[in-house]
C-alpha cells in the first residue's frame, strides 16, 4: 500500500498526472466547441438561408448534437469486403488524433500552453500536412471509385494550398522573429499582424478554407459529383471520427489565424480594464469570429470548379504570397523593423 | 527514464517499419510503413534536440515527398508476384551493397566524431538550434545553399519544359477573361410586348406554313 | 485600363464581398420557414389526402357499392364486395383501400354519384407498418365520421365548379 502511494505520489507520477489533466483540459472543451460548431454551421445557414434550422430537440436545438451524436453511434459499422482493413480502420483514427495533438501547442493564455516548444508554428505546420494521410488512406483503403477520386482531389488540393500556407506564415514569423507561438503572440502587443499584413491574412483565411476542405473549395466531398468523396464507405462510429476531425480541424485553424493574425488571447485595445477578462476568453471569442466567417462563406458562395482551384492556389496564391515575403523581408530591413 | 525509453521506441519502431517497407506485399502498404519510418527519425530528432530538423524532416519528407510517392504507387497496377521473381537473381548484388553501406557506417562511426568539422559549432543554450542552423547555413554555407537551391531551380524548370505541351485546336477557358465579366457585359433585359409575337416565332411559323 | 480595373475588382475580392453583404443582410431577415407540426400551410378545399366514406345526417352510409371506384381506380388500389342487405338494399360488404398503392388521383371522388368516397384534407397519416396502411371499410367509415365537419365544408367550398 505504501509503495502505492509512493509511487502515486513520486514526482514524475505527479508531472504525468498533471499533464493528462491539462490535456484534458483542453479536449474537453474543444470536444464540445465541435459538437456546438456542427449546430451553429447548420443555424447559421439556415438563418442565412431565410429557414429555421434545428430548433426543436431542446431549447433552441442546443441538444441537437446530442441526438446525432447517438444517431450515429446506434448505427452498425460496415467493413467493405474488398477493403484493407487494417488501413480502413486505422484512417479515421488518424484524421481525428491529428487534429487533437496540433492544439498541444496553441496558447490559450500567458503561459497557457500543454507544451511550450520552441518550433511551435512549425509543428503546426507538420501536423496540418499530415493531415492528408488520414484522406488519402481511407479513400485508397475503401477499394471503391467515389472514395478513390475524392482522395485524390483532396491530396492535391491540400498540398497546393499548404505551398501558400507555408509562405504565408514565413511573413509572420519575419515579423515575429520567432517560431515560438508564445512569442508571435506577444509580438502583437502593439499591432495585430492582420494590420500590416493584411492581404496575407486574407491569403491565409483562404487557404485555411482550401485546408480544411470547405465551402467553396469543399471538391473532395461535392455531393453532386462524389457523393460524400473520401468517406462514401464509412459509417457509423468511424464516419463520427472523420466529421470529428474534419470540425476539429476547422476549429484549429481557426485558432491559428488567431494565433498568427489576431492577437492571440491579447485584448482588441491595450487598456487595463480589458486584462480583466481572462486571456482565453479572448482567444474563445476569436477563434468563434473566424469561424461564424467559415460559416458564412459557406453560405455566400458556390463551389470552385476543379481547374479554378489549382490556378487559384498556384498561379495566384503562389507568386503573390512569394512576392509578398520578400516586399516584407525589404521593408523590415530597409525600415530597421527587424524584430531582435 | 522517459528519454531513453522514448528513444527504444522510436529506434524500435524506426528499424521495424523499415524492414516492413521491404517486406510488405502490398506496395502500398510499404509506402506507409515508409512514412512511419520517416515519422519514427524525426521523433529520434525531437530526443536528440534538433526539434527544427525534425519538424523539417515531417513537414518536407512525411508531408511533400512521401505523399506524391503514394500518389504513384496507387495509381500503378502493380503485380507483386511479377516484382518477386527476380528477387533470388538480385540478392548477391543487394547483400553486396547492403555490405559497403555497412562497412562505411562503421568506418564513420569508429572515427572520433567529435572532433570533426561538422559539430565544432558551439551549440549553447542561449540560442536556439534553428537560429544556429541559420547563421550558418547563410554564412559559412552561403554559397553550397545558393547552389542547391539553383539545382532544384534547374530540375524543376526541366520538368516543366518536359510535359507542357500546348495543343492545337483544343478549347480552353480563359479564366481571367471570364472572371473579368462585368453584369453590364453579360445580362441584356429585353421588355418583350406580351400581345405582339415576336419576329423569331413568325418567321417559324411561315416555315411551317410552306412545309404544309 | 479596363483589364486594370478588372484586375483590382477580382483582387480586391469585390463580388465576393458583395455575395457576404448580401448573406449577411439575409441573417437577419425574416425567415419564411412554417415551423411545422406546431404551425401549418393553408391547405385548399381541393386538397386530396387520406380517403374517407362518408355517411348521410341520419348515420346510413352513402355507398352503394356501385363499383364506379374501383373500376375507375388507376392504380387498382380499391377492392369492393357487395350483397344485398336484409332491408333490401345494396351494400358494401367490403371496401378496401391498398393505401400504398393509392396515387391520390382524386379519380375515386369524381367518379362517386353519391358523394362516399372522397379524399379528405387529412395528410398526416404516416404508419411504422405497411399493414396499417391497408385501409378497410371499417377504418374509412371511422375516418369519414372524424373529418365529416372539415369534408362537407371542402365539398361546399368547391361544388360550385363540379
Amino acid at each position: 500500500m505504501e509503495t502505492l502511494t509512493g509511487f502515486f505520489t513520486s514526482p514524475m507520477m505527479v508531472e504525468l498526472m498533471w499533464t493528462v489533466a491539462q490535456i484534458f483540459a483542453v479536449i474537453v472543451p474543444l470536444l464540445i466547441a465541435v459538437a456546438y460548431l456542427t449546430l451553429a454551421e447548420r443555424r447559421v445557414i439556415g438563418l442565412m438561408q431565410l429557414r429555421k434550422g434545428p430548433n426543436v430537440v431542446g431549447p433552441f436545438g442546443l441538444l441537437q448534437p446530442f441526438a446525432d451524436a447517438l444517431k450515429l453511434l446506434s448505427k452498425e459499422t460496415i467493413l467493405p469486403s474488398g477493403a484493407s482493413k487494417a488501413v480502413f480502420v486505422i484512417a479515421p483514427m488518424l484524421t481525428f488524433v491529428l487534429s487533437l495533438v496540433a492544439w498541444a501547442v496553441i496558447p490559450f493564455g500567458e503561459g497557457m500552453v500543454i507544451a511550450d516548444v520552441n518550433v511551435g508554428i512549425l509543428y503546426l505546420f507538420a501536423i496540418s500536412s499530415l493531415g492528408v494521410y488520414g484522406v488519402i488512406m481511407a479513400g485508397w483503403a475503401s477499394n471503391s471509385k467515389y472514395p478513390f477520386l475524392g482522395a485524390m482531389r483532396s491530396a492535391a488540393q491540400m498540398i497546393s494550398y499548404e505551398v501558400s500556407l507555408g509562405l504565408v506564415i514565413i511573413t509572420v514569423i519575419m515579423a515575429a522573429g520567432s517560431l515560438n507561438l508564445t512569442d508571435i503572440v506577444m509580438a502583437q502587443k502593439d499591432m495585430w499582424f492582420f494590420i500590416p499584413l493584411f492581404p496575407m491574412f486574407v491569403i491565409f483565411f483562404i487557404s485555411t478554407l482550401a485546408e480544411t476542405n470547405r465551402a467553396p473549395f469543399d471538391l473532395p466531398e461535392g455531393e453532386s459529383e462524389l457523393v460524400a468523396g473520401y468517406f462514401v464507405e464509412y459509417s457509423s462510429m468511424s464516419f463520427a471520427l472523420f466529421f470529428l476531425g474534419e470540425y476539429a480541424n476547422m476549429i484549429l485553424m481557426s485558432g491559428m489565424t488567431t494565433t498568427l493574425f489576431l492577437g492571440g488571447w491579447l485584448p482588441p485595445f491595450d487598456w487595463p480594464i480589458l486584462y480583466l477578462i481572462p486571456g482565453p476568453v479572448w482567444f474563445a471569442l476569436k477563434v468563434a469570429l473566424v469561424l461564424f466567417v467559415f460559416l458564412w462563406v459557406r453560405a455566400t458562395t458556390p463551389r470552385y470548379r476543379y481547374d479554378q482551384l489549382m490556378r487559384l492556389g498556384w498561379k495566384i496564391f503562389l507568386p503573390f504570397t512569394l512576392i509578398f515575403v520578400v516586399l516584407t523581408g525589404g521593408v523590415l530591413l530597409g525600415f530597421g523593423l527587424l524584430p531582435q | 527514464m522517459i528519454a531513453p525509453l522514448f528513444f527504444y521506441l522510436f529506434a524500435l519502431m524506426t528499424v521495424v517499419s523499415g524492414l516492413m517497407v521491404i517486406i510488405a506485399r502490398n506496395p502500398v502498404h510499404s509506402v506507409l510503413f515508409l512514412i512511419l519510418s520517416f515519422f519514427n527519425s524525426a521523433g529520434l530528432f525531437v530526443l536528440l534536440g534538433a526539434e527544427f530538423l525534425a519538424m523539417l524532416l515531417v513537414v518536407v519528407y512525411v508531408g511533400a515527398v512521401a505523399v506524391l510517392f503514394l500518389f504513384v504507387v496507387m495509381m500503378l497496377d502493380i503485380n507483386i508476384d511479377e516484382m518477386r521473381q527476380g528477387f533470388r537473381q538480385h540478392l548477391p548484388l543487394g547483400l553486396v551493397v547492403g555490405l559497403i553501406l555497412i562497412v562505411e557506417l562503421m568506418m564513420i562511426f569508429t572515427q572520433d566524431v567529435s572532433s570533426s568539422n561538422v559539430l565544432a559549432t558551439n551549440v549553447s543554450g542561449e540560442i536556439s538550434n534553428t537560429a544556429m542552423i541559420g547563421s550558418v547555413l547563410y554564412t559559412e554555407y552561403l554559397l553550397n545553399f545558393q547552389v542547391a537551391g539553383l539545382i532544384l531551380l534547374v530540375a524543376m524548370i526541366g520538368a516543366i519544359t518536359l510535359t507542357m505541351r500546348h495543343r492545337e485546336g483544343v478549347k480552353r477557358q480563359v479564366i481571367s477573361v471570364q472572371n473579368s465579366r462585368t453584369r453590364n457585359e453579360t445580362i441584356q433585359i429585353v421588355s418583350v410586348d406580351s400581345h405582339v409575337a415576336p419576329k423569331v416565332l413568325e418567321d417559324s411559323r411561315a416555315a411551317n406554313k410552306q412545309i404544309k | 485600363m479596363s483589364s486594370l480595373i478588372a484586375a483590382a475588382r477580382s483582387f480586391l475580392l469585390l463580388e465576393i464581398l458583395k455575395g457576404m453583404g448580401l448573406t449577411l443582410k439575409y441573417l437577419f431577415k425574416p425567415k419564411a420557414t412554417l415551423n411545422y407540426p406546431y404551425e401549418k400551410g393553408f391547405i385548399s378545399p381541393r386538397f386530396r389526402g387520406e380517403h374517407a366514406l362518408r355517411r348521410y345526417p341520419n348515420g346510413e352510409e352513402r355507398c352503394i357499392a356501385c363499383k364506379l371506384c374501383e373500376a375507375i381506380c388507376p392504380a387498382q388500389a380499391i377492392t369492393i364486395e357487395a350483397e344485398p342487405r336484409p332491408d333490401g338494399s345494396r351494400r358494401t360488404t367490403r371496401y378496401d383501400i391498398d393505401m400504398t398503392k393509392c396515387i391520390y388521383c382524386g379519380f375515386c371522388q369524381e367518379a362517386c354519384p353519391v358523394d362516399a368516397i372522397v379524399e379528405g384534407p387529412n395528410f398526416e397519416f404516416a404508419a411504422e407498418t405497411r399493414d396499417e396502411l391497408y385501409y378497410d371499410k371499417e377504418k374509412l367509415l371511422s375516418n369519414g365520421d372524424r373529418w365529416e365537419t372539415e369534408i362537407a365544408r371542402n365539398l361546399a367550398a368547391d361544388a360550385r365548379y363540379r
